[in-house]
């Protein structure tokens, strides 16, 4: 039953693709997708185009997620250098993060520093802005009892401040995760001879139709695979959070 | 009035470093102009009728795409809450092809409508669909189970459930789901324009910056930078406006 429920659409869905499909030019039917995902993915460009991708994507991130994290704690904290800062960052957050690549082309040339400049420019942001938020909305009574027991200097940050705002951490890193997965593909699509989002358009600009649907479909793998990684390892970060009770309210 | 001060003063510190910068030499003054320049760079652009153009181009981009994939995502949700089985049938789908990048479609767009305003709506459709959808479905599951026997009870028909009881109740869900849809739109309207050249603020920027006129890059930038924080408002303000009778918005005015 619970298969059913999990696999009917899908199923019908494919069914519905398979019957549309018939001799189409934009849609080839699924099983020519499959022969050519089959073909294009499980071969070297997986070692020098999907691997090279992913892992630009993730060095950005994780530097992204570093620097917004390190400089939200201390914004946070003060609200003097919040009061001054916040129209600055409120700015740059609004920015959409893509208009940034052609400066950063300017900048950092068009190979991988670029790239995960490219990504660390859009993911940073979320990132810093719901850390100031979690840091700003902490416990008083619980800052309190810290500064009555002397908790102070990095134990503080560790066990008071990060882990009191590790729920609006995750909130933004969620958000910075899909604005990656974005940046990355058209990081690409600029000037660029190699990864993901090169190969999806050089598909396209050379008619290999089915070619490129397998592209769309491993991107929008790609980006279940990673969010389904993510919710995990936030169920693993936010474990205490959601024992509490206090998700729920 | 403090904060409004403190802001200010960041700003200007911004400003100046920006201008102090390439002014001496930390930075190339090829690739960073100083901020006046910018400025003045910025203050002539506004005046040409061709920014406005653009600007109307990528706001119209905006608009119908929300508005088509708020009404729809509403729609769907609606329909796929309120009907039995139907959620339990539908979510794995919908999990699936909620994280596809939308970028994912730009080599479609392309091939289907070429630079124009077909490639920006179909990029802005799918990515702020999925937003509004993902909120009405939490708000409809929110109904609260005694008034929606209740309402059975009274013999409400299945129209007057969802009008004066789902809706209501989904508003707030929807309201968040369209201001998050509302900037996803305008980032994806702005990239259709960068990356397929449909015409726009982005195609504006892509040209600027082949042709080497950097300032022209930063002042660009920076009228996107501010529609950003425009549309972020007005959603805003529409949504204080929408949600005036909910209790959470009266406290927040009361206080």
């Amino acid at each position: 039953m619970k298969a059913v429920r999990l696999l009917g659409l899908p199923v019908l869905l494919v069914l519905l693709w398979w019957a549309v499909s018939g001799g189409s030019f934009y849609l080839p039917s699924p099983d020519r997708v499959a022969v050519a995902f089959a073909e294009t993915w499980f071969s070297d460009r997986l070692t020098g185009d999907v691997l090279p991708s992913v892992g630009r994507l993730l060095a950005g991130y994780a530097l992204a997620a570093l620097l917004g994290g390190w400089l939200g704690v201390p914004i946070g904290l003060s609200p003097r250098l919040r009061a001054t800062l916040e129209p600055v960052l409120e700015f740059f957050r609004a920015i959409p993060p893509p208009v940034l690549v052609p400066l950063i082309m300017l900048l950092a040339g068009i190979d991988t520093p670029m790239k995960v400049l490219v990504i660390v420019s859009g993911c940073v942001w979320p990132v810093l802005l719901n850390t100031v938020e979690g840091v700003r909305a902490l416990d008083e009574v619980l800052a309190d009892t810290c500064r009555m027991y002397g908790i102070r200097g990095w134990p503080r940050v560790r066990g008071f401040v990060l882990r009191g705002a590790s729920p609006q951490i995750m909130a933004g890193l969620r958000q910075a995760l899909s604005i990656g997965i974005i940046l990355m593909v058209i990081s690409e699509m600029f000037a660029s001879s190699s990864g993901l989002g090169f190969t999806i358009v050089l598909f396209q600009r050379q008619f290999q139709i089915a070619e490129m649907w397998s592209g769309i479909l491993l991107l929008g793998l790609l980006g279940l695979g990673l969010s389904l990684l993510f919710r995990r390892l936030e169920r693993w970060v936010l474990s205490w959070y959601y024992g509490s009770g206090a998700a729920r309210a | 009035m403090r904060r409004l001060l403190h802001g200010l003063l960041g700003l200007t510190g911004l400003l100046a470093l920006l201008e102090a910068a390439p002014r001496l030499g930390l930075v190339d003054a090829r690739f960073l102009p100083p901020a006046s320049e910018i400025l003045r760079t910025l203050a002539g652009e506004l005046t040409t009728a061709g920014l406005w153009l653009a600007l109307g181009e990528t706001m119209r981009g905006w608009a119908v795409g929300l508005a088509l994939a708020s009404g729809l995502a509403v729609a769907a949700g609606v329909v796929i809450g309120v009907v039995p089985g139907l959620r339990a049938a539908t979510s794995s789908t919908v999990e699936f092809l909620r994280p596809i990048p939308s970028v994912a479609l730009v080599p479609l767009a392309t091939l289907l409508f070429g630079p124009s305003l077909g490639s920006t709506l179909l990029l802005v459709v799918y990515a702020s669909f999925w937003q509004v959808l993902i909120q009405v479905l939490y708000g409809v599951a929110a109904v609260d189970p005694v008034a929606h026997d209740t309402a059975r009870s009274y013999g409400l028909s299945a129209w007057s459930r969802v009008r004066h009881l789902v809706w209501p109740t989904s508003l707030p869900y929807v309201m968040t789901g369209l201001r998050l849809a509302a900037a996803v739109a305008f980032i994806l309207a702005v990239t259709a324009e960068l990356v397929i050249g449909s015409p726009g603020l982005g195609a504006e920027i892509q040209v600027a910056q082949s042709s080497g006129a950097v300032p022209t890059v930063y002042a660009l930038i920076v009228v996107a930078g501010l529609i950003g924080i425009g549309v972020n408002t007005a959603v805003r303000l529409l949504e204080r406006r929408v949600l005036a009778w909910h209790p959470a918005v009266r406290e927040e005015v009361a206080g």
